[in-house]
């Protein structure tokens, strides 16, 4: 590896300056600003706030709204990255099994990854749109009567699929670029050793993908509880009855509509550290069974 | 154990290019062929087709008496030793060595017995419960053998096995082939571009260039008379010397070769020779030295003695019996 020497002590900082500021503005500040909200309770106009200590933390604790949101949030999760990262490497495996056409069909296959996450709510709030709809027609046709905004079981399928649907892209690339790192002579040399195409899979390829999968693991679930906001806000908002209020819907709800912003920082604070600690979770035993 | 026969084996790409065209070649039970050719001469393609790895689409390929051109590569029993080995990462050595018999149902005791040998022979029993990335190039090798030993199939087939290891270890390891296969009796076809490899490996070579078969033979046979020019330029070391015939018209019993051919050995220095040579270059090799000059503007290499008189020009004498003679333009041998 090439290491470069500066001699000039400014010149890195100068370099780093545009993305430290960045981070800077849109992270940390905003994030030091929610945990200082998250102290602090604000009167209805916002014009005085007193300390409170821990009483905004506490008051989440004793809510039973709360507690629902975190279970909804669970349940969330787990089957966006679930779906999403089992799709894409469905798919990723039938790309990278295919001799011609490849490059066409990983391009086609990244395109939802442009979209938006509201573009991509609204997108999918029309195909299952219980009047205007086409799933909910098909769906009638052989006897289910979807209904998102009446069923709970609906509304929570709703935002796994669409938020899943964004994530595809991104896992497939990586999947793909995962999968062709896996050197071809591993594969013959398992077929020789009289392994079929599934075994060869489960026993070969999948373990080499394993970086690339923890990887996405990490990252889908950071996915699914941050930046899903968007389709959420876009399909059900939270709806029915909280039953797809993830945590990060109801920041945003309690704060900014609620205006109850004591509570709301508290909760992205709550939020944050449980991302905080999956993440840590997953590096510490997760990744003791991955393959480099 | 059995007998490989390739009929009229041939492989055309999807492309429309011929990479294996005609070959034939039948090989014995227990017989040691070494496929040799320049890079992208067709040989491994040649090997995978006999593996399965590669789709037939002329001729067949039969192993024993079974023509196995549709049959999986897992039916065919073969086992392959690829050249980056083709290691299992994630599997201890001893995984790597049992995966093809766990594959086949092979009772528990019987792999512990077969796996056990195999590290046995090959001096692996230390690295069994080791991942191949905590072995050196050379112990990964021994591995990659071991699991093509622990099949006992009824033939093996190396994909250059050797070009990944230093020069030192190669010499090593081509004499362990050499003696596991003689001790074992096993079928082998083994490729490799290096004409030293396939001289002291091979019951027969077969030596490919452009996808087609040039010469089969001992290599006895292929260094004594090269079936053409190709052929005597790429086997031996330094390489035989081709000489375009117009360059030495005063040579007797040359007149209707298109090109000499003569090995740098059989060139020796007289004082009355018919060939004057200027000296352009001289490397030392300890036990001799290689005289590199021109005459006539064609080039042309000599071994000598390392204790040989040299001057800036030399004359150069030969045996008659030692000249090659090819046609001009086909490159076939014609005397």
């Amino acid at each position: 590896m090439k290491r470069t020497i500066f001699n000039n002590q400014l010149l890195p900082w100068l370099l780093l300056a545009p993305q430290l500021a960045i981070t800077f503005i849109f992270f940390l500040w905003p994030a030091g600003q929610a945990i200082k909200q998250s102290f602090l309770r604000e009167d209805a106009f916002g014009i005085n706030s007193s300390f409170v200590g821990l009483a905004n933390f506490r008051a989440l604790l004793d809510s039973p709204e709360y507690m629902n949101s975190l279970q909804v949030t669970a349940v969330f999760a787990v089957l966006v990255t679930a779906l999403s990262m089992g799709l894409s490497l469905l798919l990723a495996v039938a790309v990278d099994r295919m001799i011609r056409s490849t490059r066409l069909y990983t391009t086609l296959l990244v395109w939802p990854y442009a979209v938006a996450p509201a573009v991509a709510g609204i997108l999918w709030w029309f195909i299952f749109n219980p009047t205007i709809g086409v799933m909910p027609y098909v769906l009638n046709v052989i006897g289910y009567d979807w209904n998102h905004i009446s069923s709970k079981t609906d509304a929570m399928i709703l935002v796994v699929v669409a938020s899943a649907w964004k994530q595809i892209s991104y896992n497939f690339l990586f999947f793909v670029a995962g999968l062709q790192a896996v050197p071809a002579s591993l594969r013959e040399a398992a077929a020789i050793d009289g392994a079929g195409p599934v075994r060869r899979f489960f026993d070969i390829t999948f373990p080499l993908l394993s970086p690339t999968t923890f990887f996405l693991l990490v990252v889908n679930i950071v996915y699914a509880m941050f930046d899903t906001f968007g389709v959420i806000d876009a399909t059900t908002e939270g709806g029915p009855a909280q039953a797809t209020n993830i945590m990060v819907y109801k920041v945003y709800f309690d704060g900014f509509v609620g205006q109850n912003i004591g509570s709301s920082a508290a909760q992205s604070v709550v939020l944050m550290l449980l991302v905080v600690t999956l993440t840590v979770i997953q590096f510490r035993w997760v990744e003791k069974k991955v393959e480099y | 154990m059995a007998s490989i026969t390739l009929n009229n084996l041939g492989k055309v790409y999807p492309g429309g290019t011929r990479a294996v065209g005609d070959v034939n070649i039948d090989i014995a039970d227990g017989e040691f062929i070494v496929l040799v050719g320049p890079s992208g001469c067709g040989k491994s393609t040649l090997l995978r087709m006999v593996a399965g790895l590669e789709n037939i689409t002329d001729g067949e390929v039969r192993i024993g008496e079974r023509v196995v051109n549709q049959v999986e590569p897992a039916d065919r029993d073969i086992a392959m030793v690829f050249q980056n080995y083709a290691l299992y990462p994630h599997m201890s050595v001893r995984q790597n060595l049992a995966y093809g018999l766990k594959n086949r149902r092979t009772p528990k005791a019987e792999i512990d017995r077969r796996v056990n040998e195999a590290a046995e022979i090959l001096q692996i029993g230390q690295f069994l419960d080791r991942k191949p990335r905590a072995l050196s190039g050379g112990q990964r090798q021994r591995v990659a053998m071991g699991r093509a030993i622990v099949r006992e199939p009824a033939a093996f087939l190396f994909d250059e096995p050797l070009s990944n290891l230093d020069a030192k270890l190669r010499v090593a390891m081509r004499l362990e082939i050499k003696e596991l296969q003689k001790r074992l009796r096993t079928t082998s076809l083994y490729v490799t571009h290096d004409q030293l490899e396939a001289m002291t490996l091979a019951d027969r070579l077969v030596v490919l260039n452009g996808g087609k078969v040039e010469q089969i033979g001992t290599p006895l046979e292929v260094y004594r008379r090269p079936a053409s020019a190709f052929v005597a330029g790429f086997i031996g070391s330094p390489a035989m010397n081709l000489i375009d015939a117009r360059a030495v018209p005063h040579l007797p019993g040359t007149a209707h070769a298109g090109t000499i051919g003569i090995r740098p050995e059989d060139l020796t220095v007289t004082p009355d020779g018919p060939i004057l040579m200027d000296v352009l270059a001289v490397e030392e090799l300890g036990a001799q030295r290689l005289v590199h000059g021109q005459t006539g503007g064609e080039k042309l290499t000599i071994t000598l003695p390392s204790d040989s008189e040299l001057a800036d020009t030399l004359r150069l004498g030969f045996d008659r019996a030692s000249l090659h003679l090819f046609h001009r333009e086909t490159g076939v041998r014609i005397d």
